[in-house]
């Protein structure tokens, strides 16, 4: 019976897992991102859109692995992942030491992307990930709070040699979301699209701009260090590369599609 | 009016002097072959022989001259490690290592010499990082070519075409915070015949770090950015911590020998003015560049620039290192010890030979105290309130400078007297270390101490004693009165051997 089960789930593409997740509702809006679509001051705009409360976690990855064997450790195709992948895992379909509720890590972009569509859904963008990142417990926009910063940066600035807190365990933002910062890197499913340079001091360079066009690093906001990071972060990647803080969540349109 | 036509003249004069530079500048290179410049001087050809792999070395050591005659490919292998350790005592920060030191590993290179530079960063980073050294000729200096996520590595390949000594850092955003945070390191690229031998080499390297809470709170201190966008440091320090070149640590020379500092400034923010108390630089090669100054004092040293100091000991004792915007050093700990040894040579030093009072108009409401306690003294009326009194004038003149007004001393360098384990377990022994000095290890309140202070006899035995007697009743300490009989009696003693100065081996 159970053999049978498996069977069938496997001819499906991609299946989803035991639990669904938990998404919730972020209205849109504009607000200034630190890429502005024009490349100066120009407001980012963000269409409605649900995003994962929490994280996944490994617990959620192990079980898309055991109905997804394709995307397992040593049987992954080496242009999805590099030689990290999931090696923080005792086997290819065991977790050992790593938590079950703890955020998978060691994931590639392209793993991610094939995870949330098991979940029909996908990415956020990076803009859906800046907007519902910019929020405190109590405010859509808490950006300009000089405390709220610094607790971030505090995060950025210790290394990753304790064990990962289980996701769920930092305070609910405005819309309802969890661990958006002081947990762990995130893919975003535009995340090549992020043109900065790995010379973050070439800001106005013209050949840059050229090629990048709005792209190019040119902050609105010069102190929001605290996002300049991630960016920085996702685009020192490529799309098969895996760290040991890089994780991610899903979202999905308004109406709750993939789209 | 007259102001004005004044400025007119100057502003002709300025041009013709302008035009005429230009016009000799013309000339000369009319009347010779165009030199090659500095940078196309030095590409001597291809790599010759097999790759070697550079040997790089923690601060403060440098590694050995390379002595070598050819252009070869070299191999540098550099780990970028986020680890926390002490910024000073009782206080952590979370750096950001070149090779899990602050600064950096010190690479040492030669001219034409093509570099197969690996960055490397540590799978336990948060960040990813990358590299511009400054000696690359090319954009960025290798920052874009070498932009590594956490767990991995990149390679690059530069040609050193020019010599000197470079600071390298990394350059990802935001770059304040990685440099701040302790991302630099020098490189020196030898020119092809080498430098001239020394007896030593050492690697001090300056930066300024911004924590959240002041200086020397205790804890884990985390970065703070609005200090660093205010260029406001915590710290400003040599080689990355309080105490980090100082006590046990200290650099180390004889008389008589050749010494060569390499020595960069990190910033992110701070100009250094570069200055070692009590020694003359015999040459410097000014901002790490191929020309040499002489008889230096104090040089400049810009945030991401570098400078090579030589200098000859002659006198033994202890040289301390100092940002010379002097604050930093005896409030943010811009501080370090070069500790020479061997015979005093009195022809060329004769530490002091006199030593009498001399009271201005000033010190004599200063004094008052002291003056009434001489003469309580003498009419047997002396009180332990009037010791305290005087003791504390005679202190703030003579002790405070090192033992600070609030007898707290200064960590790794002068021994604190408040609440002070050592001062309480025998009293009268410090009337022996006022009267003779004392100098080597002592353990005081669980930290070792290993400097120098010199006997303060010129005090007379009135004034020891008040001045311990002020001590004793001050800060925490136990209490108790110094009279001038016991000092009296240790200065009729011959001094002990322990405390007699001789140099360390």
């Amino acid at each position: 019976m159970l053999r049978a089960a498996t069977a069938v789930l496997c001819m499906a593409a991609f299946t989803l897992p035991a639990a669904a997740a938990d998404y919730v509702t972020v209205p849109g809006g504009s607000y200034s991102s630190v890429l502005p679509p024009d490349g100066k001051f120009a407001p980012a705009v963000v269409a409605a859109f649900r995003l994962r409360t929490l994280p996944v976690t490994n617990g959620e990855f192990l079980d898309f692995v055991r109905a997804n064997p394709q995307w397992a450790r040593f049987r992954i195709a080496s242009l999805f992942a590099d030689g990290q992948y999931l090696s923080h895992w005792a086997g290819p379909l065991s977790l050992g030491g790593a938590g079950r509720n703890q955020p998978v890590t060691h994931v590639s972009w392209f793993a991610a992307e094939a995870y949330c569509e098991s979940e029909q859904a996908r990415l956020p963008t990076w803009y859906e990930f800046e907007y519902a990142a910019a929020s405190d417990e109590s405010h859509a926009d808490a950006r300009g709070d000089e405390a709220w910063r610094e607790h971030i940066l505090d995060w950025y600035s210790r290394p990753s040699t304790t064990a990962l807190p289980d996701v769920g365990s930092t305070p609910k933002n405005f819309y309802g979301v969890y661990d958006m910062h002081g947990l762990i890197w995130e893919w975003v499913g535009d995340y090549a699209g992020l043109m900065i340079s790995g010379d973050n001091r070439d800001q106005g360079d013209p050949d840059l701009l050229k090629f990048c066009g709005a792209g190019a690093l040119s902050t609105q906001d010069r102190e929001n260090y605290a996002i300049l990071m991630r960016v920085a972060m996702l685009s020192a990647l490529k799309a098969a590369d895996t760290t040991a803080n890089l994780g991610f969540r899903c979202a999905k349109g308004a109406t709750g599609d993939g789209s | 009016m007259k102001k004005k036509k004044w400025a007119a003249t100057l502003a002709v004069s300025v041009a013709i002097a302008m035009a005429s530079a230009l016009g000799a500048g013309v000339a000369a290179a009319k009347g010779a072959p165009a030199p090659a410049n500095a940078s196309s001087r030095g590409d001597f050809g291809p790599p010759q022989g097999e790759p070697i792999h550079a040997i790089l070395t923690s601060p403060p050591n440098v590694p050995a001259a390379l002595n070598r005659k050819f252009p070869a490919k070299v191999i540098v292998e550099l780990e970028v490690i986020e680890k926390e350790m002490p910024i000073s005592e009782g206080v952590t920060y979370t750096f950001w290592t070149f090779g899990g030191t602050v600064p950096g590993s010190f690479i040492r290179i030669r001219q034409g010499d093509t570099v197969e530079f690996h960055l490397k960063n540590n799978p336990n980073s948060k960040m990813p990082h990358n590299i511009d050294l400054h000696g690359v000729t090319g954009p960025g200096g290798g920052a874009a070519s070498s932009f590594t996520a956490p767990g991995h590595e990149s390679q690059f390949t530069f040609k050193a075409l020019n010599q000197g000594l470079y600071v390298y850092h990394c350059a990802t955003a935001p770059v304040g915070m990685h440099v701040g945070n302790g991302m630099y390191g020098l490189l020196l690229v030898e020119p092809p015949e080498g430098l001239s031998p020394v007896d030593h080499e050492y690697y001090v390297m300056q930066g300024d770090f911004y924590t959240t809470g002041k200086y020397r709170e205790k804890g884990h201190q985390p970065f703070n950015m609005e200090n660093a966008i205010d260029e406001k440091p915590t710290y400003v320090l040599f080689n990355g911590a309080e105490g980090a070149l100082t006590g046990d640590k200290a650099l180390t020379a004889k008389t008589n020998e050749s010494v060569r500092m390499f020595v960069g400034n990190g910033g992110p923010n701070l100009v250094s003015s570069f200055h070692v108390i009590g020694e003359i630089f015999d040459k410097v090669r000014y901002e790490g560049g191929t020309h040499e100054q002489e008889n230096v004092q104090t040089t400049l040293i810009p945030a991401g620039g570098a400078v090579m100091v030589e200098f000859h000991t002659q006198v033994p004792g202890s040289y301390i290192l100092v940002d010379h915007s002097i604050f930093r050093a005896f409030n943010k700990g811009a501080l370090a010890i070069l500790k020479v040894d061997g015979p005093e040579d009195k022809s060329i030093y004769s530490g002091k030979e006199v030593d009498a009072v001399y009271l201005g108009d000033r010190s004599a409401p200063n004094l008052a105290a002291v003056t009434e306690a001489a003469k309580a003294a003498q009419s047997g009326t002396l009180t332990l309130e009037d010791q305290v009194k005087a003791g504390g004038a005679l202190f703030n003149g003579t002790c405070s400078v090192c033992h600070q007004p609030t007898g707290a001393g200064l960590p790794n360098v002068f021994p604190p007297l408040a609440k002070s384990d050592y001062l309480a377990a025998d009293p009268k022994r410090a009337i022996g270390i006022l009267l003779h000095g004392l100098t080597g290890k002592v353990i005081v309140n669980g930290s070792e101490f290993n400097s120098v202070m010199p006997p303060m006899n010129q005090l007379n035995d009135d004034e020891v004693a008040n001045i311990l007697t002020y001590v004793l009743n001050s800060w925490g300490n136990p209490g108790g009165r110094i009279s001038a009989e016991d000092v009296s009696k240790v200065r009729a003693a011959p001094a002990p051997a322990a405390a007699a100065a001789k140099p360390e081996h």
